[in-house]
């Protein structure tokens, strides 16, 4: 098919607080643009079929499978993506929680795994066990058999709402 | 890494701009909404659009769920997500609700579309069946103006729908009546996996009796997702357990499962069995409960 202007997009995202502008073939996919055009390498890609998960990031507060969107269709949007987690402050404590709990082994799935535990635990800041396995099920995990990453996420739950109760008492 | 083929990308500003993109790129063009069946397709070259016009930025016109005289009406934007969230889905139809806990992750849900899912028109898909069985309706405009079709008439056979070249479905109408109970059923592989088998079942009742009725299959080769011949089995009668077992027979007879990776066919026709009695006595148990 002919290559005209309509095959390149410019896209301008906020992504961790940073505003970015780059030019992408319109194919290009979400995964890609992050990992190749803003040169964040945390997000992972693992699959074809749409089914693992290791590469959700936040678009607009809503986890989302960044190889199943069109860096296109990001066009405008805010991005967070694992290398946002840290603030000043220090780590995310879902970060602190796959630390202390031995959340991961190889890795792989963790920045996925993160994005999506932050968006669980914002919509509901304190899951139960099966909660957690429903709202974590479109992550898979080679490693891990899941135990600890649930424990890394109710870890984070407990020191998310003790900090809560910090701030408003 | 897999990367969809090259195409021109567009983005719909609104519905008559989509409708006019879509004629005048013609029949290589694609809608493309949550991209979650869409462009899987295109990364593995199975589906080759040379335009995509984007309607995410219609979201907020065609993504709204209300009551419109005694109809829901489901924006074809909708998200999963915002479907199962939803209470006036919830209060009216839980069907809707036990079908959407069981379609693909929550994730996915964040993307995925109410009509993007009918159009892809998967054999296996789910909603197609709840919709189906609830003797839904959808709207389809071109620009000639807007068509109403019942949503068991607008699949045509796997992937393939009555919705035009340049047209675009808008909205799904699904009719409220008195004494209605409705469930959904569904055995997966795996948690998150599309269906092995799946069962819709409805009843709308009256003084103890089953007015009317619909049965909705999904993955079994169900002709137009239903089964008329369980629902026949159904109307004017009193939702005893002979009777649903019954229709939960004629169903299991009626459709035609194929056998694939996600299992043989008889074990298929059943589960389709099965899983239709089952969200059978959950209907009639939700119709008596009085909504
Ligand atoms: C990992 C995974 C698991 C899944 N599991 C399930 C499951 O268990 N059950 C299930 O039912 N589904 C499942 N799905 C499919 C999911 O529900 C998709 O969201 C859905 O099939 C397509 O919706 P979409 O908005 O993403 O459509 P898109 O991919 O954007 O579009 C699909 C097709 O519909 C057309 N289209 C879209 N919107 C319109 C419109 N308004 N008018 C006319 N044409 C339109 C497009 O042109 C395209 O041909 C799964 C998907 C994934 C990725
Ligand atoms: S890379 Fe596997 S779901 Fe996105
Ligand atoms: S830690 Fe290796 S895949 Fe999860």
């Amino acid at each position: 098919m002919s290559h005209d202007h309509h095959n390149m997009v410019s896209v301008s995202v906020t992504v961790n607080g940073e505003s970015r502008t780059e030019e992408c073939e319109a194919r290009m996919l979400l995964v890609h643009f992050i990992r190749e055009k803003l040169g964040l390498t945390g997000t992972h890609w693992g699959c074809d079929t749409s089914n693992c998960g290791v590469c959700v990031v936040s678009v607009d507060g809503q986890p989302v499978k960044s190889c199943t969107m069109l860096a296109a269709m990001a066009d405008g949007a805010e991005l967070t993506t694992v290398e946002g987690l840290e603030t000043a402050d220090g780590l995310h404590p879902i970060q602190q929680g796959f630390m202390e709990c031995h959340g991961l082994q190889c890795g792989f799935c963790t920045p996925g795994m993160m994005i999506a535990a932050k968006s669980l635990l914002e919509q509901n800041p304190n899951p139960t066990e099966h909660e957690i396995r429903d709202g974590l099920s479109g992550q898979l995990c080679r490693c891990t058999g899941y135990h600890n990453i649930i424990k890394a996420v109710q870890f984070a739950a407990e020191k998310m709402s003790a900090s809560e109760e910090g701030a408003s008492a | 890494m897999q990367t969809p083929a090259p195409f021109g990308y567009e983005r719909a500003t609104s519905v008559d701009h989509a409708i006019q993109l879509l004629e005048q790129l013609g029949p290589e063009a694609r809608l493309v909404a949550g991209g979650h069946s869409l462009l899987p397709m295109m990364k593995i070259r199975l589906a080759q659009p040379e335009h995509l016009i984007d309607i995410n930025p219609l979201a907020a016109e065609l993504g709204s769920i209300s009551i419109d005289g005694d109809s829901l009406v489901i924006g074809a934007m909708t998200r999963h997500n915002d479907l199962l969230a939803s209470p006036l889905v919830g209060e009216h139809f839980p069907i809707l609700q036990d079908a959407e806990r069981v379609i693909a992750d929550p994730v996915v849900r964040n993307r995925g579309t109410v009509g993007g899912s009918l159009c892809q028109a998967d054999p296996a898909e789910d909603l197609s069946a709840a919709l189906s069985a609830l003797h839904a309706t959808a709207t389809i405009r071109g620009s000639s103006g807007s068509r109403s079709v019942p949503v068991r008439e607008l699949h045509v056979g796997p992937y393939e729908t009555v919705v035009g070249d340049a047209e675009i479905l808008t909205e799904i109408r699904v009719p409220i009546r008195n004494g209605c109970g409705s469930a959904y059923e569904k055995v997966e592989r795996r948690v998150g996996d599309w269906a092995i088998a799946s069962a819709a079942a409805v009843v709308w009742m009256d003084g103890g009796i089953i007015t009317d009725a619909g049965v909705g299959l999904a993955a079994v080769g169900a002709d137009h997702f239903v089964s008329p011949a369980a629902e026949a089995a159904l109307r004017g009668q009193q939702p005893t357990e002979d009777v649903i077992v019954a229709a939960a027979a004629a169903a299991a007879a009626e459709c035609n499962p194929s056998t694939d990776q996600r299992g043989p066919a008889e074990y298929k026709r059943h589960l389709a069995g099965e899983l239709t009695a089952r969200a059978l006595r959950r209907a009639v148990a939700r119709a008596q409960g009085g909504q």
